[in-house]
C-alpha cells in the first residue's frame, strides 16, 4: 500500500537518510526498529509532511504522491503521532484532538459535536474517563498520549504511523493501546509502530524494517520469528550480553533520603521511606498511582505535606533548595520539563552544576565545555557535537543529554524518572551499567520506571505503589514481574 | 596527530553553525548598509558628515542603554513597557533643587538608584506577586510618569551650571566622539559579557526558554526574574543620565515612546518575544537601524508621520523574514 523508494534527507553536518526504502501492505502492523539517531522520526516526519526528502519517491495505493505539508499527508490518508507531543496545552482535549479539521458551519465551530465525537474517540481507546472539556495542560503524560492516539483516530486515516507511542505508557496502558492497534489491522488500517522495546514488537508486529546509519539494513522480516539476538546485532552491529549490572553484594551505607508521611490531597497519601547510601530502590506501579507526583515532591517541585531529609537536613525552598542539598531530578517528560529546544548541548548539559563551573558568575567556558565533552563520551551521546541546538538531537540522544544534566557533579541522591524512556537497547545496557557504577560511589537512587523488568533489573528494593500508597515493599531479588503487575494492578499485596 | 585532527574537525563544525547564527546578523547589517546608501545618495552633503554621524550616535546612546537592558527582559520571558516613564522619572528626580545641591555624583547616582528601584518594583511584581509583565510594566509606566510630573509640578528642572559636570558628557570629545557614546559603548560590552559570559546570562535564556525546565534545574527562577526587571531598570537610570547630559534638562516629557523604540530594536534583532533566543548585537543593529531611518527623515525634510510608517513597514518586514530564516533552518 505505501511503498517508499530511496529517500535521501539531509540535516546541516548530518545525513539523517541515506536511501531507504519500506514497504507497509494493508492492515499490517509494520514496524521500524533501530538505534537511536538511526532516522526512525525523520523518515516518518518525511512520510507526514513535517519534513520534505532531497530525494526518493513515496507512493501510497500504487500512486506517487508528494506529502507537501502536513495537511497534505492528512487528506492522503496518514495520520501521525509524533515522539514528542505537539499537543496545544492551552485547549481542551476535543479543540486538540479536532485542531485543524474543526466541526463548523458558516466558520463558526460547533462545539458541542467535537465534544461528542471526541468522547467517542476517548471511549473506543478505552478511556472515556478523559474529560473532552479538560484543558490538555493538566493531563498526565499517559493521558495526553491517549489524546493524540484519539487526533490521529479522528482522521479517519488509513495508515496511522506511531513514534515511540508506549514509551510514555504502562504496562496495562501498552496492552490498551495493542488492542487498539489490532483493531484497527482488522479494520485494514495499516499501522507503522516504532519502540525500543523489543518484545513488544513480537507481540503486536507482523513484519520489521531495521533501520541502521539512514539505512534499512533489513526490511520486512517477519516479526514472530525473528530471533532478537539477530534484530539486536543487525540494529547495533553488535550483541548485548547481560542487560542488568549483577546488584548482588552491593553495599549499603546510611539512611542519606528520609521521607515521612508524604501527602499530596487526592494523589499520594502518607508515604513514608528511606533510601541508603549506594542503594537503588525503585518505584513501581501504574501511570497515574502518584509515582512520579512523589519524585517531585521529594525535590520540592510541588507542594505536598511530611517530611524530606537528605543526611538529616530538612528539604526546603523549592527545587532550588533540593538542589543545594545535593538532589538531582531527571524529569519524566524531557521536552517540557528538562530541555532548552533552542541551546546547545552543552548548555543543555551544564545547565544545573553551571555554579562549579563558575567564578564570581564568570563562566570557565573552558571547564565547562571540558565537563560536557566528558559527559557526552560517557553517555555516547550521538552526533558528539557539543555547539549543536539539542533539539536537532535524536529522542533517545537528547534523552542521554538530560540524564546527563545531573551526572556532572557528585549528587546525594539521584531521583530517575523513567531514565531510559526513549533509548534504544545498547545505550540503555550503558545507562544501566552507569546508574550501577553511581551507586557504587555511594550515590542514594530512587527510580521510577514503567516497566517492570527494569525496575527489577535494576532495584535493590522496590515499592510498590498503588492508588498514592505504598502497598508493598520487599527486596527486588524476592519480587518477579507477575508477582508485581498482579499487585499494581488489583492491589493483592503478597 | 588523530587527536588534532578530531579537534580540527569539531572546530570546523563549530564555524558553520557560527557561520548559521551569524546571518541573521549579516541581514541587520546589509539592512543598515543600504540605509547608508540610501543617505549617501539622497542628501550625499549632510549624510556622512561627522557631525551627522556623532549625532545619530548620540541620538541611538539614550534609547540604545535601554535596549540592553531590554533585551534581557525579553529573552528571560517578559517584556518592560515602563522604560521611557522610568528614565522620566529618573530624569526629574535627579534634577530636583534638593538633589543638585549636593552635586553632580549625587545627581547621577540618584538617577541610577531611581531607575534600578523602580526596575526592583517591577520585579517584584512580576515574580512575586505574580503580575502579568504587561500589566505589571504598563502600571509602573503610568505611575511613574505620574509621580514625575508630580516632582517637577510638570516643569523642566535645568541642570544647574554648578553641575555643567553632567553635561560635559555631551560636550566633551574623545576621538571626535563624545563620552556619552562611550558609556553607551561600556554598557553594550558590559551587557554583551553578563549575558553571554556569565552564569546570570545562561540563566536568563533558560528562564526564558522553558521556566519550568530552568525549575527544575534548581534556578531560583522567581529572583532571577526579579533582578532582570532591576536591571532594566538600572539601564533606565544610567539612560536618564545621558538624558541629562544632552539636554540639559529633567523632565517628564522624556522618553516618551522609548519603550516601543526599544521593544522594536530588540525583535528587528532576532529576540524572540516569547523568550529564551536572542542577542544583544542583534538589538544594537536594530536601533542603529531604527535612528538611521529617523535620520535620514530628519534629513530629507519628510514628514514624521511616514517616518512612523516606514518604522512600521520595517518590524514587520524584519519579522517576516527572520520567520522564513526559523523555517528554513527546521524544514
Ligand atoms: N532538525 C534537525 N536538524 C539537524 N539534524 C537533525 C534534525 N532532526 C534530526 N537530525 C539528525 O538526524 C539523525 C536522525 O535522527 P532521528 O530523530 O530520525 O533519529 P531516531 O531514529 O528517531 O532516533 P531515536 O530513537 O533517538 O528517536 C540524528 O543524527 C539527528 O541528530
Ligand atoms: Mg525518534
Amino acid at each position: 500500500m505505501l511503498e517508499v523508494r530511496n529517500i535521501v534527507k539531509h540535516f546541516p553536518g548530518v545525513r539523517a537518510l541515506d536511501g531507504v526504502d519500506l514497504d507497509v501492505r494493508a492492515g499490517e502492523v509494520h514496524c521500524l526498529l533501530g538505534q537511536n539517531g538511526a532516522g526512525k522520526s525523520t523518515l516518518i516526519k518525511i512520510l507526514a509532511g513535517a519534513h520534505q526528502p532531497d530525494s526518493g519517491t513515496i507512493s501510497f495505493d500504487d500512486k506517487p504522491i508528494r506529502l507537501a505539508t502536513p495537511t497534505a499527508a492528512m487528506r492522503a490518508g496518514i495520520a501521525t503521532i509524533y515522539q514528542e507531543l505537539d499537543l496545544v496545552d492551552g485547549l481542551s482535549v476535543a479543540e486538540n484532538v479536532f485542531l485543524g479539521h474543526e466541526h463548523s458551519r458558516f466558520g463558526f465551530n460547533r462545539r458541542g459535536e467535537s465534544r461528542r465525537a471526541t468522547a467517542g474517540l476517548l471511549a473506543r481507546l478505552g478511556h472515556p474517563e478523559i474529560p473532552p472539556d479538560a484543558e490538555v495542560g493538566g493531563l498526565s503524560p499517559a493521558a495526553k498520549q491517549i489524546v493524540s492516539m484519539a487526533r490521529a483516530l479522528s482522521h479517519d486515516a488509513r495508515l496511522i504511523i506511531m513514534d515511540e507511542p508506549s514509551a510514555a505508557l504502562a504496562h496495562d496502558e501498552v496492552a490498551n493501546l495493542f488492542r487498539i492497534i489490532r483493531d484497527l489491522a482488522a479494520h485494514g488500517v495499516s499501522v507503522v509502530y516504532i519502540s525500543h522495546r523489543l518484545e513488544e514488537i513480537r507481540e503486536i508486529g507482523d513484519r520489521v524494517t531495521v533501520l541502521k546509519d539512514g539505512r534499512a539494513v533489513a526490511s520486512g522480516l517477519p516479526a514472530h520469528d525473528t530471533p532478537t539476538r539477530e534484530i539486536v546485532s543487525l540494529m547495533t552491529g553488535r550483541s548485548i550480553e547481560h542487560a542488568f549490572p549483577d546488584r548482588t553484594g552491593a553495599e549499603f551505607g546510611d539512611d542519606v533520603l528520609r521521607v515521612t508521611e508524604l501527602t499530596i490531597p487526592g494523589v499520594v497519601d502518607r508515604v513514608s521511606f528511606t533510601v541508603r547510601a549506594g542503594e537503588i530502590v525503585g518505584l513501581a506501579g501504574l501511570v497515574g498511582s502518584g509515582r512520579s507526583e512523589i519524585l517531585e515532591a521529594v525535590y520540592g517541585a510541588r507542594p505536598a505535606s511530611g517530611t524530606v531529609t537528605v543526611r538529616g537536613r530538612p528539604v526546603r525552598g523549592g527545587p532550588h533548595g533540593a538542589v543545594r542539598l545535593g538532589l538531582g531530578l531527571a524529569p519524566e517528560e524531557r521536552k517540557a520539563q528538562a530541555l532548552l529546544l533552542d541551546q546547545s548541548v552543552a548548555a543543555n548539559i551544564t545547565l544545573a552544576t553551571l555554579g562549579n563551573h563558575a567564578r564570581f558568575g564568570w563562566i570557565d567556558r573552558r571547564g565547562e565545555r571540558a565537563a560536557a565533552r566528558r559527559l557526552i563520551e560517557t553517555l555516547d551521546v550521538r552526533p558528539p557535537d557539543l555547539d549543536r541546538p539539542i533539539r536537532t538531537l535524536s529522542g533517545g540522544n537528547q534523552q542521554k543529554a538530560v540524564l546527563a544534566r545531573w551526572l556532572a557533579e557528585d549528587r546525594t541522591v539521584l531521583l530517575l524518572d523513567e531514565p531510559t524512556r526513549g533509548v534504544d537497547v545498547g545505550a540503555r545496557a550503558e545507562l544501566y551499567a552507569l546508574i550501577n557504577r553511581l551507586a557504587g560511589q555511594g550515590i542514594a537512587i530512587l527510580l521510577v520506571s514503567s516497566e517492570v523488568p527494569e525496575v527489577l533489573g535494576l532495584a535493590d528494593r522496590v515499592l510498590v505503589i498503588r492508588d498514592g500508597r505504598i502497598i508493598h515493599q520487599a527486596p527486588a531479588a524476592d519480587l518477579d514481574e507477575h508477582a508485581v503487575l498482579d499487585m499494581i494492578m488489583e492491589g493483592s499485596a503478597l | 596527530m588523530i587527536d588534532t585532527r578530531q579537534r580540527g574537525n569539531v572546530a570546523g563544525r563549530e564555524a558553520v553553525w557560527r557561520r548559521i547564527t551569524g546571518t541573521r546578523h549579516a541581514g541587520l547589517v546589509v539592512a543598515l548598509a543600504l540605509l547608508a546608501v540610501i543617505g549617501l545618495v539622497t542628501v550625499p552633503d549632510t549624510f556622512a558628515t561627522s557631525s551627522n554621524l556623532v549625532s545619530i550616535l548620540a541620538l541611538a546612546s539614550t534609547i540604545g542603554v535601554i535596549t540592553v537592558g531590554m533585551t534581557f527582559v525579553i529573552i528571560g520571558g517578559g517584556i518592560d513597557l515602563s522604560v521611557g516613564a522610568v528614565m522620566a522619572l529618573a530624569s526629574v528626580w535627579g534634577t530636583t533643587l534638593a538633589t543638585q545641591s549636593y552635586g553632580p555624583a549625587v545627581m547621577v547616582l540618584c538617577a541610577v538608584l531611581v531607575g534600578a528601584g523602580a526596575g526592583l518594583v517591577n520585579g517584584v511584581l512580576v515574580a512575586y506577586g505574580r503580575l502579568v509583565p504587561f500589566i505589571a510594566t504598563l502600571a509602573m509606566l503610568v505611575a511613574a510618569r505620574g509621580l514625575a510630573q508630580r516632582i517637577s509640578e510638570k516643569k523642566t528642572q535645568l541642570v544647574q551650571s554648578a553641575n555643567d559636570v553632567i553635561v560635559s558628557l555631551s560636550t566633551t570629545r574623545w576621538l571626535g566622539l563624545p563620552l556619552l557614546v562611550f558609556l553607551f559603548a561600556l554598557v553594550v560590552v558590559v551587557g554583551w559579557l553578563v549575558l553571554n559570559r556569565t552564569t546570570f546570562g545562561r540563566r536568563t535564556y533558560a528562564v526564558g526558554g522553558n521556566p519550568e525546565a530552568a525549575r527544575l534545574a534548581g534556578i531560583n527562577i522567581r529572583r532571577h526574574t526579579m533582578y532582570l526587571y532591576a536591571l532594566s531598570g538600572l539601564c533606565c537610570g544610567i539612560a536618564a543620565v545621558i538624558i541629562m547630559a544632552r539636554t540639559t534638562t529633567g523632565s517628564s516629557t522624556h522618553g516618551d515612546l522609548y519603550e516601543l523604540d526599544a521593544i522594536a530594536a530588540v525583535i528587528i534583532g532576532g529576540t524572540l518575544l516569547s523568550g529564551g533566543r536572542g542577542t544583544i548585537t542583534g538589538s544594537i543593529l536594530g536601533l542603529l537601524i531604527f535612528t538611521v531611518i529617523t535620520n535620514l527623515f530628519i534629513l530629507n525634510g519628510l514628514d514624521t508621520s511616514d517616518q512612523l510608517i516606514a518604522k512600521g513597514l520595517i518590524i514587520v518586514i524584519a519579522v517576516l523574514l527572520q520567520r522564513r530564516n526559523a523555517l528554513g533552518g527546521t524544514s
